[in-house]
C-alpha cells in the first residue's frame, strides 16, 4: 500500500514491473485465500463439531444449538473412564501398542527389504518387486478374512499377535524404502564398506539406515496412522473387548443393540481423546515429513 | 548420533518383538494345552468364554464365579446383535476362535442351527425347564423340534408408550385399537403439525415384524424338511396397507428410529408415542433423560379388542457353541444364569433385561423400572401383555428378509405411498424365498 500511495520518484519508476511482480507472489490473491479458507473450514468443523459436542451432557446433544458449547466435558471424560472400570483407557494403550510396536516392526522390515531390492542382484529380484508394486494395490480391507481364516489355523485369533502380525508387512513401506535406499545410498559408499571389510549386516546397520533415516520416519509415520485408524482387522479378529484397539472399542459403544441407548457422548468425548496422540505425533514428526515429502519428490 | 543409537535400540525392540512373534506363535497353542490338561488333571478346573452384548454381562456372572471355583467364565462384550453372530459363523467357518457360550437374538436361532454353530444341549439340562418359559420362547430355542439349541434370557412383550403431558395437554385419550390410534395421531397432528403419534420406521425390521407378528403373521414355517416363507400372507398385508396409509396422509412420521434426529425428538417432545417393547425405559432413559415422569405405557392398539394380542420385539437366548470343549458345563453356566433366582435378579438389575423365565420373574421384577416410578404397576401390566403374545417361527435367512425390510420399505417410506408399502412386502417374500432355494434349503 505504501508503495503505491508514494510519489514515483524516476528511479522507482524504471524498477516498478519488477516490484508489481514480486507484490503479486507476495501477496495472496483474494480468490485463492478465499478457497483455501473454505477448505480449510470443511476440514476443520467437523474437528469443531467433534470438541463442541464433547462438552454437552447426553440430553443435551440432542437439544441444544449444534455449535452452542457446553460445560460438560470433564463430567464425560469421568464417565467414559468410568465404563467398565476404564476400559477406554486400555482400549488408548492397545492402540499405542498396536500402531507402535505394528510401526517399527514394519519400519525394520521395510527397510530391510526396501534395502535388499535396492542394493542387492539376485535372481527373480524384479518379479518380487512386481508383486509389491501389485500388493501397493490391494487394500488391506481385502485381505482381513483371509488372514483371519489363516491366524485362525494357527489359533492366533482372539490375541494381541492376531493385529499384529498382518501390521508388520507393508508393500507401500517396502517400495517407498527400496525407492529411498536407491537414492539416498550410493554404491560407492556401500562398495568402499565392503573392500573395507565390513560385514553386510554392519554395513546395512551402520552405514544404510542412518542414510534412510528421513525415508524410514516416513514409513513409520505412515504405518502408524493406517494402524491407528484401521478398524477392519482387528474388528473381524478380536472376540475379547480388552484387546480392542479404539476404533472398534468405540463402535461397539454405538452398536447396543435395540434395546439399550446408544452411548453418543462417550463416543464423542472418546473420538476427541483418541485424536489428541496422532496430533501431538504429527506436530513432532513433521519436520521429517516434510522433509521427506519435498525429497522424495525430486529424487524418485 | 543420538538419532543412530535411537533407531538401533528401536531396531531391536522390533526384532525382539518378532522374535517374541515367532516364538509364541509355535509355542503358545502348546503351553496352553499343557496347563489344560495338567489343570484338568489336577482340581478340573474349566475355563469357559461368553460372548454376549448385555451391559454389565461381567458383574453377574461374577456371582457364578464366586460360587464356582471350577468352572470359571469370562465374559467378552460384544457389539448389539448382528456383528457378533457374523464374527461367530465366521469363526464357526475357520474352524476355531469360537467362544464356548454366545448370546443370539431368536431370530439369529435358526441360522446358527442350519450353519451348525449351536450344540444341541438336550441331554445336559434339566428336561422339566421347558415348563419354566412361555410356550413361544421355548419354542424359539428348540425350532419345534426335539433337540434344545439354547436356553431363553429376556423377551420383548411390545407395548404402547406416549407422552401423558403432551395427551393431557391437547386432551386426547389412550388408543386400544388401531383404528383409535390412526384417530390419535391424526388429531394430534391437526392440533400441532410438529408434533407426530409416532414414525414408521424403514430401518427397523425387528420392530415391523412385531406388529406383523401381534396381527397374526408367522412369516416362515417348517413341514417336514421343507420351510415353506409367507412373508405375504393377509395379516402382513394388512399391517403394511394400515402404516402407508398413515405415512401417506402424513400423520405419522416416516424418518427411522435410532437417529440423532430422532433422540432429538424424543428429547423434545415432538415424537409423542412409541409403539416400542417392555425394554423401552433403557432407552428413554438413555436418550432423553430429562422426559423421566412424563412416559407412561398402555397396552398395544388391537385389530381386535376381544382377543388382545402383542408381538416381541428383541429378546434372546443363550446358547452352547457347536466348538465348544466343555458342553456340560457350559449348559449348567447358562441354566443357572437364566434360572436360578439371584441370577435372573442381577440380570435384571445389572443389565436392565426382561427376563424370560416365569418363576424368577415375580421377585425380580418386583419395582417398577426407575424410568417409569410414575407407574408402579409396570411390571404387573407388562407381565400381562407378555402373555398374549403370539407365537411366531423364524427361518434360516432372516437377514435376507430383514435387509430386503430395509431397502424396499425405505423407498416406500420415502415416496409415501399406500401401494408401495404393500409392493414393499410382496418384494420381501419374493427375495427370501428366491434366496432360500438359491441357498440350497428345499422350498413348499
Amino acid at each position: 500500500m505504501t508503495v503505491m500511495t508514494a510519489p514515483p520518484r524516476p528511479s522507482q519508476r524504471a524498477t516498478r514491473p519488477v516490484r508489481a511482480g514480486s507484490r503479486a507472489a507476495g501477496r495472496p490473491s483474494a480468490t485463492s485465500t478465499l478457497i483455501l479458507l473454505l477448505g480449510a473450514a470443511y476440514c476443520l468443523l467437523p474437528v469443531a463439531w467433534v470438541l463442541v459436542a464433547s462438552s454437552k451432557s447426553a440430553s443435551e446433544l440432542f437439544s441444544t444449538f449444534t455449535f452452542a458449547p457446553s460445560t460438560h466435558l470433564v463430567e464425560n471424560v469421568t464417565t467414559l473412564s468410568g465404563y467398565r472400570g476404564g476400559l477406554f483407557w486400555r482400549w488408548m494403550a492397545n492402540t499405542a501398542l498396536y500402531a507402535g510396536v505394528g510401526g517399527l516392526a514394519s519400519v525394520l522390515v521395510s527397510g530391510m527389504a526396501g534395502y535388499g531390492l535396492a542394493k542387492f542382484r539376485f535372481a527373480g529380484k524384479k518379479a518380487i518387486f512386481n508383486v509389491l508394486l501389485a500388493g501397493v494395490l490391494v487394500p488391506g480391507v481385502v485381505l482381513a478374512i483371509p488372514q483371519y481364516l489363516l491366524l485362525a489355523k494357527v489359533g492366533l485369533t482372539n490375541t494381541y499377535w492376531a493385529v499384529l502380525l498382518p501390521s508388520i508387512i507393508s508393500p507401500y513401506g517396502i517400495y517407498l524404502a527400496r525407492i529411498y535406499a536407491a537414492a539416498a545410498v550410493p554404491d560407492d559408499v556401500v562398495e568402499a564398506a565392503r573392500t573395507d571389510g565390513a560385514r553386510e549386516g554392519r554395513i546395512f546397520r551402520s552405514i544404510a539406515v542412518p542414510m534412510m533415516l528421513p525415508g524410514l520416519v516416513t514409513v513409520f509415520l505412515f504405518q502408524f496412522v493406517a494402524i491407528w485408524n484401521n478398524f477392519m482387522l482387528p474388528y473381524i479378529m478380536l472376540g475379547d473387548d480388552k484387546l480392542f484397539p479404539i476404533t472398534v472399542g468405540l463402535s461397539g459403544l454405538l452398536n447396543q443393540g435395540a434395546s439399550q441407548p446408544a452411548m453418543y457422548t462417550s463416543v464423542i468425548t472418546g473420538a476427541l481423546l483418541s485424536v489428541i496422540p496422532l496430533i501431538a505425533l504429527f506436530l513432532t514428526l513433521q519436520r521429517y515429513w516434510q522433509v521427506d515429502l519435498a525429497a522424495g519428490a525430486v529424487k524418485a | 548420533m543420538r538419532l543412530h543409537t535411537g533407531t538401533r535400540a528401536a531396531t531391536i525392540v522390533a526384532a525382539t518383538a518378532l522374535l517374541a512373534a515367532a516364538c509364541s506363535g509355535g509355542t503358545s497353542s502348546s503351553t496352553t494345552t499343557d496347563a489344560a490338561t495338567t489343570a484338568a488333571a489336577a482340581n478340573e478346573k474349566v475355563e469357559l468364554t461368553f460372548w454376549t452384548w448385555a451391559p454389565n454381562m461381567d458383574k453377574v456372572v461374577e456371582g457364578w464365579n464366586a460360587a464356582h471355583p471350577d468352572i470359571h467364565v469370562t465374559v467378552n462384550k460384544q457389539d448389539g446383535g448382528d456383528p457378533a453372530v457374523t464374527k461367530l459363523l465366521t469363526a464357526i467357518k475357520a474352524g476355531s476362535g469360537a467362544p464356548d457360550i454366545m448370546q443370539a437374538e431368536y431370530q439369529k436361532i435358526p441360522t446358527l442351527v442350519s450353519a451348525d454353530a449351536l450344540a444341541d444341549i438336550k441331554g445336559d439340562i434339566d428336561p422339566g425347564l421347558a415348563k419354566q418359559f412361555p410356550d413361544g420362547v421355548w419354542n424359539a430355542v428348540t425350532l419345534g423340534g426335539d433337540s434344545v439349541y439354547a436356553v431363553p434370557q429376556d423377551s420383548g412383550p411390545m407395548e404402547f408408550y406416549y407422552r401423558t403431558d403432551v395427551f393431557d395437554q391437547l386432551g386426547l385419550t389412550v388408543p386400544t385399537t388401531w383404528a383409535e390410534f390412526a384417530d390419535v395421531a391424526a388429531k394430534l397432528h391437526t392440533a400441532d403439525p410438529t408434533k407426530y403419534l409416532g414414525t414408521f420406521s424403514a430401518a427397523d425390521a425387528g420392530w415391523f415384524t412385531g406388529l406383523a407378528q401381534q396381527a397374526g403373521a408367522s412369516w416362515w414355517g417348517i413341514d417336514g424338511n421343507a420351510w415353506s416363507v409367507s412373508i405375504n400372507d393377509a395379516a402382513t398385508l394388512k399391517v403394511a396397507d394400515y402404516w402407508g396409509g398413515l405415512v401417506e396422509s402424513g400423520v405419522i412420521d416416516n424418518k427411522p428410529m435410532y437417529t440423532p434426529e430422532w433422540n432429538a425428538a424424543l428429547n423434545n417432545g415432538t415424537q409423542v408415542g412409541w409403539l416400542s417393547a417392555v425394554w423401552a425405559p433403557g432407552v428413554l432413559a438413555g436418550n432423553a433423560a430429562d422426559t423421566a415422569g412424563k412416559w407412561k405405557m398402555a397396552p398395544m392398539p388391537q385389530w381386535d379388542a376381544a382377543k388382545p394380542s402383542t408381538g416381541n420385539w428383541g429378546g434372546s437366548a443363550v446358547a452352547v457353541t457347536s466348538q465348544s470343549k466343555h458342553a456340560k458345563e457350559s449348559a449348567q453356566f447358562i441354566t443357572w444364569l437364566n434360572t436360578d433366582q439371584k441370577a435372573v435378579t442381577s440380570l435384571v438389575k445389572e443389565a436392565g433385561i426382561y427376563p424370560a423365565n416365569i418363576p424368577a420373574q415375580t421377585e425380580a421384577l418386583a419395582s417398577p423400572p426407575a424410568f417409569f416410578s410414575n407407574q408402579p404397576d409396570f411390571y404387573t401390566l407388562a407381565g400381562k401383555i407378555a402373555q398374549t403374545a403370539g407365537s411366531f417361527t423364524f427361518g434360516p435367512n432372516v437377514n435376507v428378509a430383514y435387509s430386503a425390510y430395509n431397502d424396499e420399505f425405505g423407498k416406500a417410506a420415502e415416496a409415501k405411498s399406500k401401494a408401495a408399502f404393500t409392493a414393499a412386502v410382496q418384494s420381501m417374500q419374493k427375495i427370501t424365498i428366491e434366496d432360500l432355494k438359491t441357498s440350497g434349503f428345499s422350498v413348499k
